[in-house]
């Protein structure tokens, strides 16, 4: 592999991951602060063929910013960031949302979290201590129709599955970089990991309300995301692999 | 016949790929055929226990097209599986490439 100036330096093995796709409002805010929070740690923002200066305004706040040639929606742009880091040899990466929701000082307790419990996921949720205010009322019954449904599925309670903070290992960035849901991929993702016998965390995390640019769901889509997400889930336990199963599950 | 013609045309001038048209042919033959043997139509009808043969060639009809449509379906898939796998290894390739320059 040539030296893309990402390459990990000595003892570095943490990535940020960015996604972003039209994020000029938020997305120098959101680079600068992870670079507060995590020095040294370097930042990919992988751009969804973004319309804006998504891309300048990343580089401008001291990102590598990964370019796609044209728009994959988020499953395809966050798993072009996990080939990038898995090939480049990391062992974390902390996938942090481009329009500002998730706060990098919680960061570093996702990857204290995927280190001391070595589990291959660490989901960043608003949900393990106390509820959060920044849910929209169709998010939140969204969100407790999916608790409902993965819990018979993952064999333990899952807070936030609709939560885009999350940190995975070189094991899970193996998995994923082979295979990863193209669309609304953070449901799929946590039975993806079941059917490996993967096990995942939560870590309680501060949220923020978006401030700029608007949500890729829209309440139009919200009956197409909800069909989509459960036959996605469907299709993935159909999959089912019996003898990776019987790995140790949920911590 | 005149999906037949349609086919063939579109073939020969490279709208469609060969391995394409097959579907379509042989789902046009199979009407074309039907169409001709009214005595043929009759027995299907028979064995699908329909009493108005006619009806028994739209159903054929629009059985085949969808078996071509689900195909088709299943082509798209796997374009748009290799264009994302594509598109992900051009944005990884020119991403190294602009750093090593």
């Amino acid at each position: 592999m040539s030296d893309s100036g990402l390459t990990p330096a000595t003892g570095q093995r943490m990535l940020v991951l960015v996604p972003a796709f039209n994020e000029e409002g938020a997305i120098a805010r959101v680079v600068e602060s992870i670079r507060r929070e995590v020095p040294g740690v370097p930042v990919i923002v992988v751009d969804d063929c973004s319309i804006d200066t998504t891309i300048q305004e990343a580089r401008g706040a001291g990102a590598h910013v990964l370019c796609l040639p044209h728009h994959l929606g988020l499953g395809g742009c966050v798993q072009t960031g996990y080939k990038l880091a898995f090939e480049l040899g990391y062992e974390y990466v902390i996938r942090v949302d481009g329009d500002g929701q998730h706060d990098p000082r919680d960061i570093p307790r996702i990857l204290a979290a995927l280190r001391s419990s070595g589990c291959e996921m660490a989901i960043g949720s608003r949900f393990v201590e106390e509820s959060s205010d920044h849910t929209s009322i169709s998010r939140s019954l969204g969100i407790h129709l999916f608790r409902a449904v993965l819990r018979p599925i993952l064999g333990k309670p899952v807070h936030d599955p609709t939560s885009g903070f999350v940190g995975v290992n070189r094991r899970a960035l193996a998995v994923f970089s082979k295979s990863f849901p193209l669309e609304y991929p953070e449901i799929e993702t946590l039975v993806v990991l079941q059917r490996k016998a993967f096990t995942f965390v939560e870590v309680p995390c501060r949220f923020h309300p978006r401030t700029t640019g608007r949500s890729s769901i829209t309440p139009l889509k919200s009956i197409y995301y909800i069909v989509h997400v459960l036959l996605g889930v469907l299709i993935n336990v159909l999959k089912y692999e019996g003898g990776a199963r019987r790995g140790v599950r949920g911590k | 016949m005149v999906l037949i013609v349609l086919v063939l045309s579109s073939v020969r001038r490279a709208h469609i790929r060969v391995e394409y048209s097959v579907s379509w042919l042989l789902a046009s033959v199979a009407l074309l055929v039907l169409s001709l043997n009214p005595g043929l139509i009759e027995r299907a009808a028979y064995a699908f226990g329909i009493t108005y043969a006619p009806v028994a060639l739209l159903l054929i009809a629009g059985a085949a097209f969808l078996l071509v449509f689900f195909r088709i379906s299943v082509i798209i898939s796997k374009l748009k599986d290799d264009n994302i796998a594509l598109a992900q290894r051009l944005a990884i390739v020119e991403y190294h490439q602009r750093n090593t320059q």
